[in-house]
C-alpha cells in the first residue's frame, strides 16, 4: 500500500514520468524547473535509463525526436525561454506524428523575462507554438498531485493519438510541495509499428519524416492529422467545476490561478454572491462545451490569468461572446490575490462588466 | 482550522528547512498542507521566505499573503511582513537579530533570542528550530509529540545523527518562557 | 556472372542528384559498407536538410528526417534508445558546420557511438548556391558575389581539424571522391567509421571533399579538377584523429 509523500511539483513530474515508463530524459538547465532535471540525473542511471544534459534546448528536443522515433517514451522539460527554443523540434515532432512529452514550468516573459511564475505561454502552448498547422495536447496541473497524475496522462494521450503533449505548469506548481500519492508503475505497452527499430531484413524500411514536397500529399497529412485532433476534442476534454450548479458569475482559471480563484469563490459565496469556478484541465482541447453550458446560466465570466489575457480569447470564442468576459490578471511573475479576484467577481455580479 | 504560516529571514538560516519540518509534521498528522518557497538568486545570501499552509480542509491558494503565523529571523523580513500579518496574528521574532519591537498592537508577539540561545547551546545553526519549538507551543499548528517522525522524513539518512540535536533545539524553543 | 550490381542497402529508385554530383558516389560507398558489414537490418540513418534531404528514400534501412543541423542530436537520441543498432547521419556543410555546429561538436565531445558522413562541397546546394561555412576564400557564390571576403565573412571552417582538437571523438578522417584512388580511400574510411561503431569504439566522422558542378557553375570534369586544385590544398586529406589504433593520433 503506497502512502502520500511530500514532494516538490518538479520532482513529482519526474517520478511520475519514470513510473509511466519514461527512461529517456534530455534537458538544459533553466529556473524554475531545475529540480526535474536534477531528479532525473539522480534516478535514471540507477534504473538503466538515460539522462543527458544537452548542449542546448534545441539539441534536447531533437534528442527527444530521435528517441520518440524509436517508439520509446521520452520527455524534455524547460521553462518559457527554453520552450521557445524547442519550438522547431516540437513542430517536427508534430509533423512526423510522434508522441513525446514536453514540460513547461512557465516563468514571466517576454524575452529573458523573470523567473517567477507566469501563464503567459498559453498561446504558444495551445495554438501550436512553432510553424505549421498543429496542436499539442496541453494539460494544466493545479496541484502537486496533478503534476504527477497529468504527467502519466500526457504520456498516455501522446501515445494514443501519436502527437506531442505538453504539461503546462508554472513556477509555483514546480516549486511547491504538497502531499502526493504517486501513480503505480505503468506496464502499458503500446504497439508502434511505425517505430524505427532496424528492419532486421524482415520488413520494408520505416521512415519518420515531416517532408512532403508534393503539396497534395502534405495537404492530406494535414487533413488526416486534424481528423485525429477532432477525436481528441471529442474524447479527451477535462475540466473541474466548483460551485457551478447555480453560479451567476463564472470564474475561469487554470493552474495556480485556479487555486487563488477557488479561495475567492468561497469568499464570494460567504458574501452571498453566486460565484463558481470552471477550471480547464485540458487547455487544448479547451472545454468549449462547459463554457457554453455556463453561458446559459451565468451572466458574466471572469478570466483569471497570470498573463495579459490569453485564455480569455478562448472563453469568448467558446461562449460566442454571449456574455461579457472580463480579465482579472497579473503579469511578469506576479500572482493575483484572492481579494483581487473577489473584487472582479463583485464588479461583474454588480453589473459592472 | 487553517494556519497560514510565513517564515522569513536570510538565506542560510534554515528558513525553508523550518517550513519543511512543519509540513512533514502536518503530513504525519494526516493534515492537508502546502509548502511554497521563494526561489531564485535571492536564495544565495539574500532574503528567503517560505509559505506553509496546514489545514483540515483542502488547501486553496498555497500563497500566504496575510499570515496568521509570522516567523521573522531578520529585520528586513519584519519590516516587509509586519503590515501583511492578519489581525490577531501571532508574530515570532528572533530578538537576537532584530532589535526593534513590533509596532502593531492588534497582534500577539513573541520575542525569542533564538540565535543567542543556539550559540550558547553550541548549536549555532539551529536558531530556526528553536523558533519552531516556540511556534508549536504557542499556536498548536502541529503537535509537539512525535516531532521525531517528521524530522526523520526531512533529514536525509546520511545526516540522521543530526535528528537528536534538532529535537533538542525544538525542545529549547518549546520550553522557552 | 554479376559484374556490377546495386548494393542492397540502396533502394532501387532514381536519385534526384544533379549530373556529376558526387553525392551518388558517397551514397553508394555508404551502402556498400552497410552491405559488407551486414548491418542493414540494424542500421538507422538520419537524413539532413540540404541536398541529401531525401536520403531517407534512398537507403533501405530505417530512416528518419531531421531538422536542419540537428542530425547528431537526433542520432544521439536514437543511439541512447537503441544502443545495439547502428546509427549514422549523412550531412552537408551548411547542416553540419553552420546551423548544426553545436550539435556536431557536442556529439563528438561526448564520443557518441555514432557514424557521421559529412559532405563538404563548399556551397549550399539545395537552396541554389549560397556561401557555406566551408566556401573557400574568394569563392564566388550567390551570397558572396564578389568572392568570399574573409574580412567580413570570416574564414572557412576546417571541420576535421577542429573536431580532432577535442579529446572526445574516436576517429576523424578527411577523404575525397574526385578520382578512383580517392574513392577507394574514401570507401575504406567510411567502412572503418561503421566498423568502429559496431565495435563500440565511439564517434567517427568522415569528411568527404565533394563537388557541386551545378552551383559551382562548372562541368563535372571541371568540378573534379577544382576539387583537386583548390579544395584539397585547403582541406588536406588524411586521418586527423584515431583513438582506435595503437599508433595513436596524427
Amino acid at each position: 500500500m503506497s502512502e502520500k509523500v511530500l514532494m516538490k511539483g518538479n520532482e513529482a513530474i519526474a517520478e511520475a514520468a519514470i513510473r509511466a515508463g519514461c527512461r529517456h530524459y534530455f534537458g538544459y538547465p533553466i529556473t524554475p524547473q531545475t529540480e526535474l532535471a536534477a531528479y532525473m540525473a539522480k534516478r535514471m542511471p540507477k534504473i538503466g535509463g538515460c539522462f543527458l544534459q544537452a548542449e542546448s534546448e534545441i539539441a534536447a528536443i531533437n534528442m527527444v525526436y530521435g528517441v520518440s522515433s524509436t517508439g520509446k517514451r521520452v520527455m524534455t522539460s524547460s521553462s518559457s525561454p527554453g520552450v521557445s527554443l524547442k519550438q522547431e523540434g516540437i513542430s517536427y515532432i508534430a509533423g512526423a506524428d510522434l508522441p513525446a512529452l514536453i514540460v513547461n514550468v512557465q516563468r514571466g516573459g517576454p524575452g529573458l523575462g523573470g523567473i517567477q511564475p507566469s501563464q503567459s505561454d498559453y498561446f504558444q502552448a495551445t495554438k501550436g507554438g512553432g510553424h505549421g498547422d498543429y496542436h499539442l495536447i496541453v494539460l494544466a496541473p493545479a496541484s502537486v498531485q496533478e503534476m504527477a497524475d497529468l504527467t502519466a496522462k500526457c504520456f498516455e494521450l501522446a501515445d494514443k493519438y501519436r502527437m506531442p503533449s505538453m504539461l503546462l505548469a508554472d513556477g509555483t506548481m514546480g516549486q511547491m510541495m504538497e502531499p502526493v500519492l504517486l501513480p503505480e508503475e505503468s506496464d502499458v505497452t503500446v504497439e508502434k509499428p511505425w517505430a524505427l527499430t532496424g528492419t532486421k531484413m524482415q520488413r520494408e524500411h520505416n521512415i519518420v519524416n515531416s517532408l512532403y514536397l508534393k503539396p497534395e500529399e502534405l495537404e492530406k497529412t494535414n487533413f488526416d492529422r486534424y481528423e485525429r485532433y477532432k477525436q481528441v476534442e471529442e474524447n479527451e476534454v477535462m475540466y473541474e467545476e466548483f460551485m457551478m450548479d447555480d453560479a451567476e458569475v463564472c470564474v475561469v482559471a487554470f493552474g495556480i490561478a485556479a487555486r487563488v480563484s477557488k479561495n475567492a469563490v468561497v469568499e464570494a459565496r460567504k458574501q452571498g454572491i453566486k460565484a463558481g469556478l470552471l477550471r480547464p484541465i485540458t487547455l487544448w482541447p479547451f472545454p468549449t462545451q462547459a463554457v457554453k453550458k455556463a453561458a446559459e446560466h451565468c451572466k458574466a465570466f471572469v478570466s483569471v490569468e497570470l498573463s495579459m489575457g490569453q485564455m480569455i480569447e478562448d472563453i469568448k470564442l467558446a461562449s460566442d461572446c454571449q456574455r461579457p468576459v472580463v480579465l482579472c490578471n497579473r503579469a511578469g511573475g506576479m500572482i493575483p490575490s484572492p481579494e483581487q479576484v473577489l473584487e472582479s467577481v463583485k464588479n461583474v455580479a454588480g453589473g459592472k462588466a | 482550522m487553517t494556519s497560514r504560516i510565513l517564515i522569513a529571514g536570510f538565506g542560510g538560516q534554515g528558513i525553508l528547512f523550518a517550513g519543511k519540518v512543519l509540513a512533514y509534521k502536518g503530513l504525519v498528522e494526516g493534515k492537508q498542507l502546502s509548502w511554497l518557497p521563494s526561489y531564485g538568486p535571492e536564495m544565495r545570501g539574500g532574503t528567503a521566505n517560505c509559505n506553509v499552509i496546514i489545514s483540515d480542509e483542502p488547501v486553496g491558494s498555497p500563497i500566504v499573503d496575510t499570515p496568521d503565523v509570522l516567523i521573522v529571523m531578520n529585520l528586513p523580513s519584519l519590516d516587509k511582513y509586519e503590515k501583511a500579518a492578519e489581525k490577531g496574528a501571532k508574530i515570532f521574532v528572533d530578538s537576537t537579530l532584530i532589535s526593534r519591537k513590533v509596532e502593531r498592537e492588534d497582534v500577539d508577539v513573541y520575542y525569542i533570542p533564538a540565535t543567542k540561545m543556539a550559540q550558547d547551546a553550541g548549536i549555532p545553526t539551529l536558531a530556526n528550530m528553536i523558533m519552531l519549538g516556540k511556534v508549536i507551543k504557542e499556536t498548536g499548528v502541529v503537535s509537539y509529540e512525535g516531532m521525531e517522525d517528521a524530522l526523520k522524513k526531512v533529514v536525509s539518512a546520511r545526516k540522521a545523527n543530526l535528528i537528536d540535536v534538532n529535537l533538542k533545539a525544538i525542545k529549547a524553543g518549546y520550553d522557552f518562557k | 556472372m554479376v559484374v556490377f550490381e546495386k548494393p542492397h542497402a540502396l533502394c532501387d529508385v532514381p536519385l534526384h542528384y544533379c549530373p556529376g554530383c558526387t553525392h551518388g558516389i558517397v551514397h553508394r560507398l555508404v551502402a556498400e559498407a552497410i552491405d559488407e558489414l551486414g548491418i542493414e537490418g540494424t542500421a538507422i540513418g538520419v537524413a539532413p536538410v540540404g541536398c541529401a534531404v531525401m536520403a531517407y528514400d534512398y537507403f533501405n534501412c530505417d530512416m528518419v528526417e531531421a531538422a536542419h543541423g540537428r542530425a547528431p542530436a537526433v542520432a544521439t537520441g536514437i543511439k541512447r534508445a537503441l544502443p545495439e543498432n547502428i546509427v549514422f547521419t549523412y550531412q552537408g556543410d551548411g547542416d553540419l558546420a553552420s546551423i548544426g555546429m553545436a550539435e556536431t561538436v557536442h556529439a563528438a565531445t561526448r564520443n557518441e557511438n555514432i557514424t557521421i558522413i559529412f559532405i563538404n562541397n563548399a556551397i549550399y546546394g539545395m537552396t541554389g548556391g549560397q556561401m557555406a561555412p566551408t566556401s573557400l576564400p574568394g569563392q564566388v557564390t550567390q551570397t558572396s558575389p564578389y568572392g568570399r571576403d574573409v574580412t567580413t565573412a570570416g574564414f572557412p571552417i576546417k571541420v576535421s581539424e577542429l573536431l580532432a582538437a577535442l579529446d572526445g571523438p574516436s576517429y576523424i578522417q578527411r577523404v575525397a571522391v574526385n578520382n578512383v584512388k580517392n574513392v577507394k580511400q574514401a570507401k575504406k574510411a567510411i567502412k572503418k567509421a561503421f566498423e568502429n561503431q559496431v565495435q563500440g569504439k565511439g564517434f567517427s566522422l568522415i569528411e568527404v571533399v565533394s563537388s557541386c558542378p551545378t552551383n559551382w557553375g562548372m562541368t563535372p570534369q571541371q568540378a573534379l579538377d577544382w576539387v583537386e586544385e583548390k579544395m584539397i590544398p585547403y582541406y588536406p586529406l588524411g586521418v586527423y584523429k584515431d583513438k582506435t589504433s595503437e599508433e595513436g593520433e596524427k
